[in-house]
């Protein structure tokens, strides 16, 4: 995969920025759970929500591949922050797939304005299983009257806008669902409980409740019972930026042990002289390096808009796996010491834990992946 | 404020090397940065302008390369970037380089107005002398105040804060003047990946000898009376003995025995 200039021009400002800003207190912050303000203010001073907003709205509509380039720098650096730059962007692809102009001004409007976006489809008995969206919109007039609880949700509490789904008809399962978008300064929209994470600690995730949620019948994207269809399509792109950052994420592992190695003695060397330890480095250069090519090769297949479905799912669920397992290695070449919070391993280890789970599990992203294989 | 700001592209010593064998900087592989310095002058500048109004034009001489430093530039703030690039400019010392970005600011003033005020860093951090500003003012024949931390500009007054070794003064200055920028407490700003995707697609004009219309005699080997005769890597000399006894006369004596053991006196 070749990095043009122009994507590392970009890269390399990102990385400037939280080498210099966020890594010095990113465990401090992973500790208390929250994103501190200022760091917030810098990502939408830098445009970071803007990266999949359109160039006639103000934004900066990169390419696939530069946006899979960005989440693995963010991931490099912390997956909480790159988790809501992460969900921001699928909920602008579903605007920028749906919306009509009108919407999208709206919408991308409160974005330019300096807010970020949500996606609110999970809810506590709908996970995997969408078509168990229980949160209903019925048309009252010229509105839509929301009622129904959304978990898990990235940017819950921080978020200027959320694109929603819910039912219009529940008799319909899947086809009942339909696709909003709805600002947070609605009536009716409440910030439920904030949930305490294992990992990305700096992203925040909460429910979002619709009590008798009143909203424009013209927040309604795209048909009445599509919203199924779309989120589908949604996901189907914008998952690859979390095989970006879970590649950022492992590099990032494989770099912290690699230093490490070098520098542990026992034995009367470093631990870097074993061959135990240097298979395991090979390996995780090897699997991380096999993520990134899978990774880059879907973006280049969404920009050409080739049939990249299968190879966005494949990148999610290898590159997540891949983090996973090298970051479990990772723990395991710092010893102890990995074990420990002073030391980066264990943070690794906890945020990528989350990248097998959302934007579909990884037991989904195989039952995309061998429908589509199985279909042909 | 029509503001001009002197930039030049150096590797970034943090990570530059010597051959030991050569004594010669060793280049490859070692990144461009704008000089550090230079960012800083940017900085007041674009706070001038954010502040008054106006315009800030970034120039450099230098290969074609550095456009990437004056694209740098317009990503953090300036509004037009000028690379002087002519094969006849290599070799300049200061005193060639100074006159050529004289040269330089006097050729553009005829054609966008004269400039209010020409920042320069205080000192290239490859280079290190320090010079090209102040002889830049001399050329131009205007005032220059150096080792800046601040600007401001209150009606036709600039007030400078000039960093000194006890603390800093304040001095006015008459414009036009060149002013030579040291780290103050504005730190550059960050780009934005708007700013930097504008200066990407932005042109970058670039200028030669002819276009200047600059005596090429006094202009690089040929204007530069200083000559290098050798440049080596000073030899690396032992540390020294810190004597740092209870009282005075112990630190006294441990000394005298030192001096005496060795048979210096
Ligand atoms: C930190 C975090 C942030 C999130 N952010 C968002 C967000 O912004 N927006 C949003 O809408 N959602 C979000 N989610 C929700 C996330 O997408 C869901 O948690 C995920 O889809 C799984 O749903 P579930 O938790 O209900 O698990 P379940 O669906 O109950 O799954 C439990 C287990 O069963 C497996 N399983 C389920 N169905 C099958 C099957 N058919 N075949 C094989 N195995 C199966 C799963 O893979 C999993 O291992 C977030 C979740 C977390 C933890
Ligand atoms: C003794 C000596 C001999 C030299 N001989 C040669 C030689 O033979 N061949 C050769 O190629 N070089 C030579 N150089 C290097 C060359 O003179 C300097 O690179 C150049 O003149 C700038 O000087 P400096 O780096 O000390 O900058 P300083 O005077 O320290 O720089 C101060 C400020 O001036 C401005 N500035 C400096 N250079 C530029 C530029 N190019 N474009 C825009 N703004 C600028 C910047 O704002 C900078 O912060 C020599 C240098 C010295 C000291």
């Amino acid at each position: 995969m070749e990095i043009t200039n122009e994507m590392r021009d970009l890269g390399d400002l990102i990385e400037k920025y939280f080498k210099n800003e966020v890594d010095p207190v990113v465990a401090e912050y992973d500790a208390k759970g929250e994103l501190p303000e200022k760091i917030y203010n810098d990502l939408i001073e830098m445009g970071l929500n803007l990266l999949a907003v359109p160039t006639e709205f103000d934004g900066l509509m990169v390419d696939h591949k530069t946006e899979t380039y960005i989440a693995e720098i963010l991931g490099r650096h912390d997956c909480g922050i790159a988790s809501a730059i992460g969900v921001n962007t699928s909920a602008c692809a579903t605007m920028n797939f749906f919306g009509k102009d009108e919407q999208k001004k709206d919408f991308f409007g409160i974005l330019t304005s300096g807010k970020l976006a949500g996606f609110c489809l999970t809810e506590p008995n709908a996970g995997s299983d969408s078509a168990s969206v229980k949160t209903t919109a019925v048309l009252d007039g010229d509105e839509y009257v929301l009622n129904g609880t959304k978990c898990f949700i990235t940017n819950g509490g921080i978020a200027g806008v959320y694109i929603v789904f819910a039912s219009t008809d529940l008799s319909k399962g899947t086809k009942g669902l339909s696709a909003f978008y709805v600002e947070s300064d609605r009536e009716g929209l409440i910030i439920g409980k904030h949930e305490d994470k294992m990992g990305i600690r700096l992203s925040n995730t909460t429910q979002v409740i619709f009590e008798d949620c009143r909203i424009p019948k013209d927040h309604l994207i795209g048909e009445e019972g599509k919203g199924f269809k779309y989120a589908m399509k949604t996901l189907g792109t914008s998952r690859n930026f979390v095989g970006g950052m879970a590649v950022g994420l492992a590099q990032r592992a494989i770099d912290e042990c690699v230093e490490y190695a070098k520098s542990r003695v026992q034995f009367g060397k470093p631990i870097a002289y074993k061959q135990g330890i240097q298979f395991m480095l090979a390996d995780m250069q090897t699997q991380t390096a096999a993520a990134r090519e899978l990774t880059y090769h879907a973006a280049d297949l969404i920009d050409k808009n080739g049939d990249y479905e299968m190879y966005v799912s494949m990148s999610k669920l290898f590159a997540s796996d891949v983090a996973m397992k090298v970051t479990t290695d990772g723990v395991q070449i710092f010893g102890g010491y990995g074990y420990m919070k002073e030391y980066p391993m264990e943070k690794l280890m906890r945020d990528a834990k989350i990248l097998q789970i959302y934007e579909g599990t990884n037991q989904i992203q195989r039952v995309v992946i061998s429908n589509i294989m199985l279909s042909k | 404020m029509n503001i001009l700001v002197c930039i030049k592209q150096v590797p970034d010593t943090t990570e530059i090397k010597i051959n030991p064998e050569t004594n010669t900087l060793m280049r490859e592989g070692v990144p461009s940065i704008v000089n550090t310095f230079d960012s800083y002058a940017l900085e007041l500048g674009v706070r001038l302008k954010e502040e008054h109004g106006g315009k800030v034009t970034v120039m450099s001489m230098g290969p074609d390369q550095a456009k990437a430093a004056l694209k740098e530039c317009l990503s953090v703030g300036a509004d037009e970037a000028y690379l002087l690039s002519d094969r006849a400019f290599g070799g300049s010392d200061t005193l060639a380089t100074s006159f050529i970005l004289a040269s330089f600011a006097e050729h553009l003033e005829k054609e966008k107005g004269k400039f209010d005020l020409i920042l320069c860093g205080k000192q290239a951090i490859d280079g290190d002398t320090g010079q090209v500003g102040p002889e830049m003012a001399e050329h131009l024949d205007i005032a220059q105040v150096t080792y800046a931390t601040d600007i401001k500009a209150e009606g036709n007054k600039t007030l400078v804060k000039r960093e000194n070794d006890q603390g800093y003064d304040w001095i006015e200055v008459l414009s036009p003047a060149v002013i030579t920028v040291t780290k103050s407490g504005f730190e550059p700003r960050y780009a934005t990946l708007k700013s930097k995707i504008a200066a990407n697609k932005a042109e970058i004009h670039v200028l030669d000898s002819q276009s200047i219309n600059i005596d090429v005699e006094k202009c690089g080997l040929k204007g530069s009376p200083t000559k290098v005769k050798k440049s080596y890597t000073p030899k690396k000399e032992n540390n020294g003995i810190i004597i740092n006894e209870e009282t005075a006369s112990a630190s006294v004596q441990k000394l005298m025995s030192l001096i005496t053991d060795k048979k210096v006196i």
